[in-house]
């Protein structure tokens, strides 16, 4: 089946451990994982996992179910690119005398929509937030000035359908609550 | 101000409350606060002193399997905890529900790689439903109810619960809730409707329906709502390994036991059914062999409270999320009465030829030693098929599991999804122990049976009345088989140069004899049924003897060899 880039977002309670209970689900099944970033959600106490891997998607079907049933784990989504929007950012250090000696900076930050975070005389702190393709590309432009550090983040995603599925689980599991 | 206990005191008084009688475990230096407490508490919670801790953990599972409640095991860190992994994992693969609480270094000393401290959560993590370090006294009520919640609710496993010992020794008020709610676990969801529909339109259309009876019919005791659906609907009824007894053997819709040693009317008409009912059973490979052409005519209809089991082996066509009692209870007045005898007659023929041509040899071999299956069969029929069958792992297992019968629900204990050698002798310990009404009988090889061999010890403080049948062939006989069949017959490595068992047993006090001949094995059995008490008998078993039908692994369900020659005739 064809490989492809799927992005699994999983929401955990605030519990110890949750991290290792869900990596081991991809390096169980010989998956490696392309990114992966973790914060607290927009809901108190509620963690939001976004990870990025290259499977097929019976296999990807699977390690969401696999996840999913992890105890504090409250839902897990998969995705496709189209399904959602997405951003990741990078950060690039780059030697101030090179940039200043060349004339076409102004142009590449403009070009590639970057911002310029910190100037001293050694070094200029530049970001880009973008998908990879895009960072990759500035990337390639500033090689000429002999990059000295480049460091992407995981991605960040939210999705384009106009469900929220996890309050809408919520919802359902105060309702059980208070049957109970 | 509440008076204050140790977290000592909470944890047993937890399990109590849990309604804990039993627990199994081997003391140590970071559990004795709670051992010390254990002291107080005899006369309400019984403490079974096992010889390793591995087999308190299949002590605790086969307590669980025949009683159905939650096995528990106390022992100490490092170690100890290292040995308990297997049982941890054989009960996450037969979903058996346990507690297991392992002592833990003093918090401080957490990561520092102090005396008899190792990772416990960690490594367990992937081996349990739920793994948790309790690091304060006054946690240990809260993770105790949620513990017991987790392991014996939805589909059963088994839980770890790591504690420190400054949160045995801490002081803490004790007021305990039970658990009943987790936010993210939902362990009896509700059943679908629409779920429901659809697969009652499956049955009622089918023409050729079967269905697989798993282990989950046990755990949620649907057995007759099990025999009901089979019985309104004429449906014929197969059974995974560890969904024996789910069904009578002499019922007449039960057709035998699926899988690489089933019986062959299941296995090759799982290809001529027009519509599979798996229920509590999660199409192992074991069963399927070839994923790719198993059941290849048929829709497939699965019922399970393991939603994550939907398609992961086999692809499926409808599927009811859910508790198999409380499904099959809903989904019974929606299923039509009929009659299938012409389909229930396509299981004639296989059973015919199993019966003449494997059967009838296992059962009356021309040989002078025995065959494990006439054993088996012949404690069965002493015990007018009533009791609790617990194997060990190999040819023991296929063969005493194939020729015992069963009348009673939660009469087989075996390691199905692990096959964990060494299971057998604890397990047996702790079925015997949960319901000492009933008759024990442990089928074990010469192999399994050393693997665990120190909980003789057990039996011989307990004065446990597990009746031991040692099918002793001198072989890794599983092992030799594949060796015979597969590897040219070059046995390497399975020969075994044996004790003398029945000394052995007798160095524990334990009344035991050899079966050298066919003669002796009537009286032999007598005498073992008979004594009130543990009982060894070491069967000399003809090492050539094999475990057949046999559907080589990864081949087509409908593959069936007969012997070593000759392969069943699909037509």
């Amino acid at each position: 089946m064809d490989e492809q880039l799927f992005t699994v977002t999983v929401f955990t309670e605030n519990q110890v451990g949750l991290l290792n209970q869900i990596s081991i689900v991809f390096t169980r099944r010989c998956l490696n994982i392309e990114s992966l970033s973790v914060s607290p959600s927009s809901i108190n106490g509620i963690h939001k996992f976004t990870i990025t891997c290259y499977s097929n998607r019976a296999m990807m079907e699977r390690v969401v179910k696999q996840i999913e049933k992890r105890i504090d784990v409250l839902k897990s989504f998969l995705y496709t690119d189209d399904e959602i929007v997405y951003q990741e950012v990078a950060l690039y250090k780059v030697p101030t005398p090179r940039l200043l000696d060349d004339r076409t900076v102004e142009e590449i930050i403009r070009r590639h929509n970057a911002r310029i975070l910190e100037i001293t005389r050694e070094y200029v702190i530049i970001e880009k937030t973008g998908h990879s393709d895009e960072t990759e590309s500035l990337f390639d432009e500033l090689k000429k000035y002999d990059i000295r550090q480049f460091v992407r983040s995981g991605r960040v995603a939210v999705t384009k359908s106009p469900e929220e599925y996890l309050t809408m689980y919520l919802e359902e599991q105060e309702c059980r609550l208070n049957e109970l | 101000m509440k008076e204050l206990i140790s977290g000592s005191d909470a944890l047993i008084q937890s399990l109590i409350l849990e309604g804990t009688d039993m627990v199994f475990g081997y003391p140590g230096g970071s559990i004795m606060p709670v051992y010390d407490r254990l002291f107080d508490y005899q006369d309400r919670l019984k403490h079974i002193l096992v010889r390793h801790e591995q087999g308190a953990t299949h002590a605790a599972q086969g307590y669980a399997r025949v009683t159905g409640r939650t096995g528990v095991v106390i022992v100490t860190s490092g170690p100890a905890a290292t040995n308990v992994i297997t049982g941890l994992s054989d009960a996450l693969m037969d979903s058996t529900p346990m507690v297991v609480v392992t002592g833990q270094v003093a918090t401080p000393f957490l990561g520092f790689d102090a005396f008899q401290e190792t990772d416990v959560v960690g490594i367990t993590q992937p081996i349990t439903k739920w793994s948790y370090q309790i690091r304060r006294a006054e946690d240990v009520a809260w993770a105790v109810a949620r513990a017991f919640y987790i392991a014996s609710t939805g589909r059963p496993g088994p839980v770890v619960l790591d504690i420190t010992k400054d949160a045995q020794v801490g002081m803490t008020e004790f007021d305990y809730k039970p658990c009943n709610y987790i936010r993210s676990y939902n362990p009896r969801p509700d059943i679908k409707e629409s779920d429901l529909l659809k697969a009652a339109e499956l049955i009622n259309r089918a023409e050729r329906p079967m269905i697989l009876s798993g282990h989950g019919v046990m755990i949620s005791g649907a057995e007759a709502e099990l025999a009901e659906l089979a019985e309104k609907s004429d449906i014929p009824v197969a059974t995974t390994l560890l969904g024996l007894s789910t069904i009578p053997s002499d019922h007449p819709l039960y057709k035998g036991m699926l899988g690489m040693h089933g019986n062959i009317g299941p296995n090759v008409n799982t290809n001529r059914a027009d519509l599979i009912i798996a229920i509590g059973m999660r199409f192992d490979d074991r069963i399927t062999g070839n994923v790719k052409t198993y059941a290849r005519n048929a829709k497939v209809l699965h019922i399970d409270i393991d939603s994550s089991e939907f398609g992961k082996n086999i692809p499926v066509d409808a599927t009811i999320h859910g508790d198999a009692r409380d499904a099959l209870l809903k989904l019974l007045p929606l299923i039509e009465p009929r009659k299938r005898t012409r389909w229930l007659g396509m299981f004639d023929k296989p059973q015919q030829i199993e019966s003449e041509q494997v059967i009838e040899r296992e059962l009356h071999p021309a040989g002078p030693k025995m065959t494990m299956g006439e054993v088996a069969a012949k404690v069965s029929e002493a015990t007018g098929h009533r009791a609790i069958v617990v194997t060990d792992v190999g040819q023991n297992q296929m063969l005493s599991a194939r020729y015992s019968r069963y009348s009673e629900p939660r009469s087989i204990v075996t390691s199905g999804g692990l096959g964990t050698m060494g299971f057998g002798l604890p397990a047996a310990i702790g079925a015997k122990m949960g319901r000492p009404d009933r008759t024990v009988c442990f089928f074990t090889g010469d192999g399994g049976l050393q693997m665990t061999i120190q909980e003789l010890g057990t039996i011989m403080e307990y004065g446990t009345a597990v009746k031991i049948i040692l099918l002793n062939n001198n072989f890794l006989g599983n092992v030799r088989q594949w060796q015979a069949l597969f590897f040219k017959g070059r046995f390497s490595q399975t020969p075994l140069v044996n004790p003398d068992f029945v000394a052995i047993a007798g160095a524990y006090g334990i009344p035991a004899e050899n079966v050298e001949t066919r003669d002796q094995l009537d009286g032999a059995i007598g005498r073992m049924l008979g004594h009130d008490g543990p009982y060894l008998i070491n069967v000399n078993i003809d090492e050539t003897d094999m475990v057949f039908p046999m559907t080589p692994a990864g081949g087509n369900v409908d593959f069936v060899m007969l012997n070593q020659t000759e392969i069943y005739p699909v037509d």
